[in-house]
C-alpha cells in the first residue's frame, strides 16, 4: 500500500501544485482589489457605487462554477479568449475581489468618523490617512473574515476541473478511477488538510500581530 | 489674532450661528459656553475647517483665511477632541510624529526630538511607547494635546474638555491650558462648565439656541 501512495504521489503532487498557484495568485490580486472595490462602494460617485453593487452582486449571487464556465466557453464568444489557466485565474479573481469587498466595506464602516477628522485636523491627505491610519485598523477588523475566505479558496480551487485543469483533487480522481481504490482520494483529503493547516497557522500569526493594539 | 466676522451656519434650514462676531487676540484663552444644541461645538469646528461656513469671514493674522482649504502650514488651528480620537495603531510616539514627519517635512530624528520635549513638558515620559489603549482618560487627553502642539498651530482648540475626564483631574486640565497660555499659546475652549471657563478664559462667549 505504502508502495502504491509512493507511486501516485507525485501526480497528486503536481496537481496540488496547481491548486497552490491559482490559491496564491488569486490572493495577491485579490485583496489589493478588494479594498479598491470597497473604496468604490462607498463612494460618493452614484454611478460607480452601482456598478461595483451589480458586480458585487453579480459573482456572490451565481455559483462560482457557472462563473468558471462563462469566462471560458462563454467569453470566446465575444471574441476575449484565455488560456485554461489564465481563465481560471480570472474567474477566480473577479469572484474573490468581490467576497474581499464585502468584508473590507464592513470593516471601513467600523472606523469612526472621528479618526478621519483628527487626521484631517493634523493636515494628513486623503492617502495618508488610508495608509497609515485607517487601513491598519480595518485589516485587523477584517482578518478573521478574511481567513475564512482563505480556507474557501482553497477549497474552491478544486472547481477548475471543470475547464480541464488538472488540480490535486482531479489527480485523485484520474488515479481511483484507474486503479478502482478510494487510497488516491484518501491522500487527497490529506493534502487539502496539510495545505489548510499551514493556511490557519499564517492566519493565527497576522492576527497576533495585530494584538499588540486594541 | 483671529477675527469672526458675520458668520453664518445653517443645517437643514436652522440657523446654528447667526452673524457672529467674535477676536481672539494673540495668547489669549476664549472660552465658549451655552447649553447643548446651541452651536459651540459647530463654531469650534467651523474654525477647525471641518464644516464650512454659509458666509462671513474669518481673519487670521490680519490675512483672509479659510479654515476648510488652507493648507499653508504656517497656519495650522489644532483641536483636542472630546473623545481624543488618538489613532489606536500608532504608539504615543508615532501619534505625535506621524502628522510633522509626512506633513511638515521633518526628519524622523527632528519630528521625534521636538516631540519629546512636548511629551516631557505634559508629564508623559515613559509613555512614549504605549498604545493608546494602555493611557488613562487624562493620559490620552494629554498625548491628544502634544500631538496637536507638534505641528505648531497657530491656535489650539479643545472639545468639551472636561467632559471625558473624572471630575478631579478639572484642575490639571486648568493647569495644562494656562501652562501653554504661559507659552503665548492662543487657545479656543468648548465648555459646557461655566466654573471652569471662568477660571481659565481671559473671554467668555455665551451662545444660545437662535429660535426659529
Amino acid at each position: 500500500m505504502l508502495h502504491y501512495a509512493t507511486e501516485i504521489l507525485p501526480s497528486l503532487l503536481s496537481g496540488a501544485w496547481m491548486t497552490v498557484r491559482i490559491f496564491f495568485w488569486t490572493l495577491i490580486a485579490a485583496i489589493p482589489l478588494g479594498i479598491l472595490v470597497s473604496l468604490g462602494l462607498t463612494a460618493n460617485f452614484k454611478p460607480l457605487r452601482w456598478l461595483l453593487k451589480f458586480y458585487v452582486w453579480l459573482m456572490r449571487g451565481t455559483p462560482l462554477l457557472l462563473q468558471l464556465i462563462f469566462v471560458f466557453y462563454g467569453l470566446p464568444i465575444i471574441g476575449v479568449i484565455f488560456q485554461r489557466y489564465d481563465a481560471a485565474l480570472f474567474a477566480f479573481i473577479l469572484n474573490y475581489t468581490a467576497y474581499f469587498a464585502e468584508i473590507f466595506r464592513g470593516g471601513f464602516q467600523a472606523i469612526p468618523n472621528g479618526q478621519y477628522e483628527s487626521a484631517r485636523v493634523l493636515r494628513l491627505t486623503r492617502s495618508q490617512t488610508l495608509l497609515r491610519i485607517v487601513i491598519p485598523q480595518v485589516v485587523k477588523i477584517v482578518v478573521p473574515s478574511i481567513g475564512n475566505e482563505v480556507i474557501n479558496l482553497i477549497k474552491d480551487s478544486s472547481l477548475v476541473y471543470v475547464i480541464g485543469l488538472g488540480d490535486l483533487l482531479r489527480a485523485g480522481n484520474v488515479a481511483t478511477a484507474r486503479d478502482v481504490t478510494l487510497l488516491p482520494l484518501v491522500l487527497v483529503g490529506i493534502i487539502y488538510l496539510l495545505m489548510t493547516a499551514v493556511a490557519t497557522f499564517i492566519l493565527r500569526r497576522v492576527e497576533q500581530h495585530y494584538r499588540s493594539w486594541r | 489674532m483671529l477675527t469672526l466676522k458675520n458668520i453664518k451656519k445653517q443645517f437643514d434650514g436652522r440657523t446654528i450661528l447667526d452673524n457672529l462676531n467674535l477676536e481672539v487676540p494673540d495668547g489669549q484663552i476664549l472660552a465658549i459656553v451655552g447649553p447643548s444644541g446651541a452651536g459651540k461645538t459647530t463654531l469650534l469646528r467651523c474654525i477647525s475647517g471641518l464644516e464650512t461656513v454659509d458666509s462671513g469671514e474669518f481673519i487670521l493674522d490680519g490675512q483672509p483665511y479659510d479654515p476648510a482649504n488652507n493648507r499653508d502650514n504656517d497656519k495650522v488651528i489644532g483641536v483636542v477632541f472630546q473623545d481624543f480620537q488618538l489613532f489606536p495603531n500608532l504608539t504615543v510616539k508615532d501619534n505625535i510624529t506621524l502628522a510633522p514627519q509626512l506633513v511638515l517635512k521633518q526628519s524622523k530624528a527632528d519630528a521625534e526630538a521636538r516631540g519629546q520635549a512636548l511629551i516631557d513638558q505634559l508629564n508623559l515620559s515613559g509613555k512614549e511607547d504605549l498604545y493608546p489603549y494602555q493611557l488613562s482618560g487624562g493620559q490620552k487627553q494629554r498625548v491628544a494635546i502634544v500631538r496637536a502642539l507638534a505641528m505648531n498651530p497657530k491656535i489650539l482648540c479643545y472639545d468639551e474638555p472636561t467632559s471625558a475626564l473624572d471630575p478631579d483631574l478639572r484642575q490639571t486640565v486648568e493647569q495644562i491650558i494656562l501652562g501653554l497660555k504661559q507659552n503665548q499659546m492662543t487657545q479656543i475652549v468648548v465648555t459646557h462648565d461655566m466654573t471652569f471657563a471662568e477660571n481659565i478664559a481671559d473671554q467668555i462667549l455665551r451662545v444660545e439656541p437662535i429660535k426659529a
